[in-house]
């Protein structure tokens, strides 16, 4: 239900896109300019793509870098994320501190990078068994209907009338604090959007000639899901799974900065923002900073989220 | 003869509705009371089990049906939530309903003006989007709810705190009482929520304002922002009614965190304090009256459909929904379309 919300937005891209393709396409039936016709290789494709869409290639550079701080964190930094030099704490971002240093006097983009791994690796987790649980639920009941999608879809509304982040809250509070137990809090908060797409694409594709063609000719159950119905549907459910990664990284730092995540010297998104609460009156660089690398994840999450979706839609 | 269909209609929605709250109970009890490994240590506090007494364990196990079998268990609560007795918190022994009561005002308080502050606008952001004749105007418009649904909230919270009460010096940070300490927490939380109002309703009223029906009146010399104003905002402020729900989960979800930020007492403030204290039953009550909300805001939802949309009143003949389709179609549908 929730996914309605922000897949509302696709009409305005797919038409902003649409105004964009027809001034770029317009002066084609000019002599193309000799500059334009010898960039070719990466470059010129990287440029081209930015002209065309500014913000997408951003999005995707933001996103490159985050993921590549995860990965190798090492190669962006050299400072010890936990442990710090006493004698430097609460200092202001400067060339030595890009993000400026914290109350044990670590380095805050320090801390950012090596948080990259925990914070996108939790919501990646979370995503996935989203994905795979929901997937799964709503297949079964598209396919089975009757009572098992009867009681599939009492459950799912069941799921989608207590706010998400009660939902996860009570998840944390029975398996306990960790990473892995948020993870599993947010998965269970998104299934229903998963299992709600998933169920809709197969009763979209159940209905076609052509695996009602299949079932005539004897194939099996498994097989016509399998084969006929899941290549199918399984597409929007991707191009939600994008959509819901960059609400996945919201949920995960909210429960992070609640205290509900990996103990305190570890460096997650949320707990780093939460950790400089201390300090708002002296050290504005703690709170702002590692919260604004959240906002810009997910503002380039959910701008490559949208064209994926105005992608399929135009194809 | 006119009334039947309401009445049917009411009832259905009560059934279900009744039904959810069932679930979530069920559900709630499954998660919270079977998952824990041991309550009894939660009760007893965690680390000093070591020191209570075989007696203290038994004693507690009794008080709270723990040594009954689970089904007996899952009896006993059920009646006694029937009766809406949902148990005493662990860490207080407060009732958990007389606990929800009292920290309710305070959230009540605080949902209403930050539900009032996204309505004004996100309404006022998706109008001028719609009415202004500059395409920059209207992109900056049209992209600021991607911006303010990317934001976290407690991030945001803070932001504001450093700004309007550390370096501005407006706003005390701590212990504003009434309605200067309720402005920051406001503004927190209507902003995620104005920005899916003003995104949901810019959507709604693009695609009303391609109706015939504008085009008509456009056509028959109504001005246009009367036009805009009246026609097209009735149209699609369903689709604002068919999020009502979620709005009201995020409400209580942001509550959550805007409380914690701001250290406000309120139901949300409860709910994050129930979680460190692993307080199961006040937790429990918390989720099961969070879906309370839900279904009511759904139910009261469902009977304003056909006050505001003629189309979708019980007693039309099948007809006259030639012109009827779903004004707010559903995530599936969006995402496959």
């Amino acid at each position: 239900m929730s996914t309605s919300v922000r897949t509302s937005t696709t009409p305005t891209t797919t038409s902003a896109t649409a105004s964009v393709t027809a001034r770029t396409t317009t002066p084609s039936i000019l002599p193309v300019p000799a500059d334009r016709r010898t960039r070719n290789g990466i470059a010129g494709t990287v440029l081209r793509a930015f002209r065309r869409a500014p913000g997408l290639v951003l999005a995707a550079v933001v996103l490159t870098i985050v993921i590549a701080w995860a990965l190798v964190p090492d190669l962006f930094t050299e400072q010890d994320p936990l442990m710090g030099e006493p004698a430097d704490r609460l200092q202001a971002p400067s060339t030595a501190h890009l993000l400026g240093t914290d109350h044990l006097g670590r380095d805050v983009l320090s801390r950012v990078v090596h948080g990259a791994a925990a914070s996108l690796g939790t919501t990646a987790i979370a995503v996935l068994i989203a994905f795979g649980a929901g997937t799964l639920l709503g297949v079964v009941s598209g396919f089975l209907g009757r009572g098992v999608d009867a009681v599939v879809m009492r459950l799912i509304d069941v799921l989608q009338s207590i706010p998400g982040l009660l939902l996860s809250m009570s998840v944390v509070v029975a398996l306990g604090f960790g990473s892995v137990n948020i993870a599993l809090a947010v998965a269970l908060a998104s299934i229903p959007a998963f299992a709600r797409v998933a169920r809709g694409e197969v009763l979209r594709w159940r209905s076609t000639l052509f695996v009602e063609a299949a079932r005539l000719s004897g194939i099996r159950t498994p097989e016509i899901i399998g084969r006929h119905v899941l290549p199918h549907a399984v597409a929007p459910v991707f191009a939600l799974a994008a959509l819901e990664f960059g609400s996945a990284i919201l949920a995960v730092s909210a429960l992070s900065f609640l205290g509900y995540g990996a103990p305190p010297p570890q460096p997650e998104w949320g707990l780093l923002v939460s950790e400089g609460r201390d300090f708002l009156a002296s050290a504005w660089w703690l709170t702002t900073l590692p919260g604004l690398v959240i906002a810009g994840v997910v503002l380039s999450v959910n701008r490559i989220a949208r064209s994926i979706g105005s992608g399929r839609r135009l194809s | 003869m006119r009334i039947t269909p309401t009445a049917v209609l009411i009832l259905r929605r009560l059934g279900h509705g009744a039904i959810v709250l069932w679930a979530a109970y069920t559900l709630s009890f499954l998660v919270l009371f079977v998952l824990p490994g041991d309550p009894v240590a939660i009760i007893l506090g965690g680390a000093d089990q070591s020191t209570a007494t075989p007696e203290q364990i038994q004693a507690v196990r009794e008080e709270h049906h723990l040594d009954r079998p689970f089904l007996v268990q899952y009896a006993l609560a059920l009646s006694g939530a029937l009766r809406l007795d949902f148990g005493t918190s662990y860490a207080t022994g407060m009732p958990v309903v007389q606990a929800i009561v009292q920290s309710l005002p305070s959230t009540l308080g605080l949902a209403t003006a930050a539900l009032a502050l996204a309505v004004v606008g996100g309404t006022a952001l998706a109008i001028i989007a719609v009415r202004t004749q500059r395409p920059t105007l209207r992109n900056i418009l049209a992209g600021l709810p991607g911006l303010g649904v990317a934001m976290p909230t407690f991030w945001v919270g803070l932001l504001l705190l450093q700004v309007f009460s550390f370096r501005l010096g407006w706003i005390p940070a701590l212990g504003a009482d009434g309605f200067l300490g309720l402005v920051l927490p406001a503004i927190t939380l209507a902003l995620p929520l104005g920005a899916m109002i003003g995104q949901v309703l810019l959507t709604a009223l693009d695609r009303a304002w391609a109706e015939q029906f504008v085009t008509t009146f456009r056509a028959a010399g109504l001005a246009r922002t009367r036009l805009l104003l009246t026609h097209a905002l009735r149209v699609a402020s369903l689709s604002l009614l068919s999020i009502a729900g979620v709005l009201t989960g995020n409400l209580l979800s942001g509550a959550v965190v805007v409380e914690t930020v701001f250290t406000r007492n309120g139901l949300g403030r409860l709910a994050e304090s129930a979680v460190s204290s692993q307080d199961i039953p006040l937790v429990q009550g918390i989720v099961v009256f969070s879906a309370l909300v839900f279904v009511v805001v759904n139910l009261v939802t469902d009977l304003l459909y056909p006050l505001v949309d003629p189309r979708t009143r019980p007693a039309a003949r099948p007809s006259s929904r030639r012109t009827a389709r779903p004004v707010a179609p559903t995530a599936a549908q969006e995402v496959s379309a």
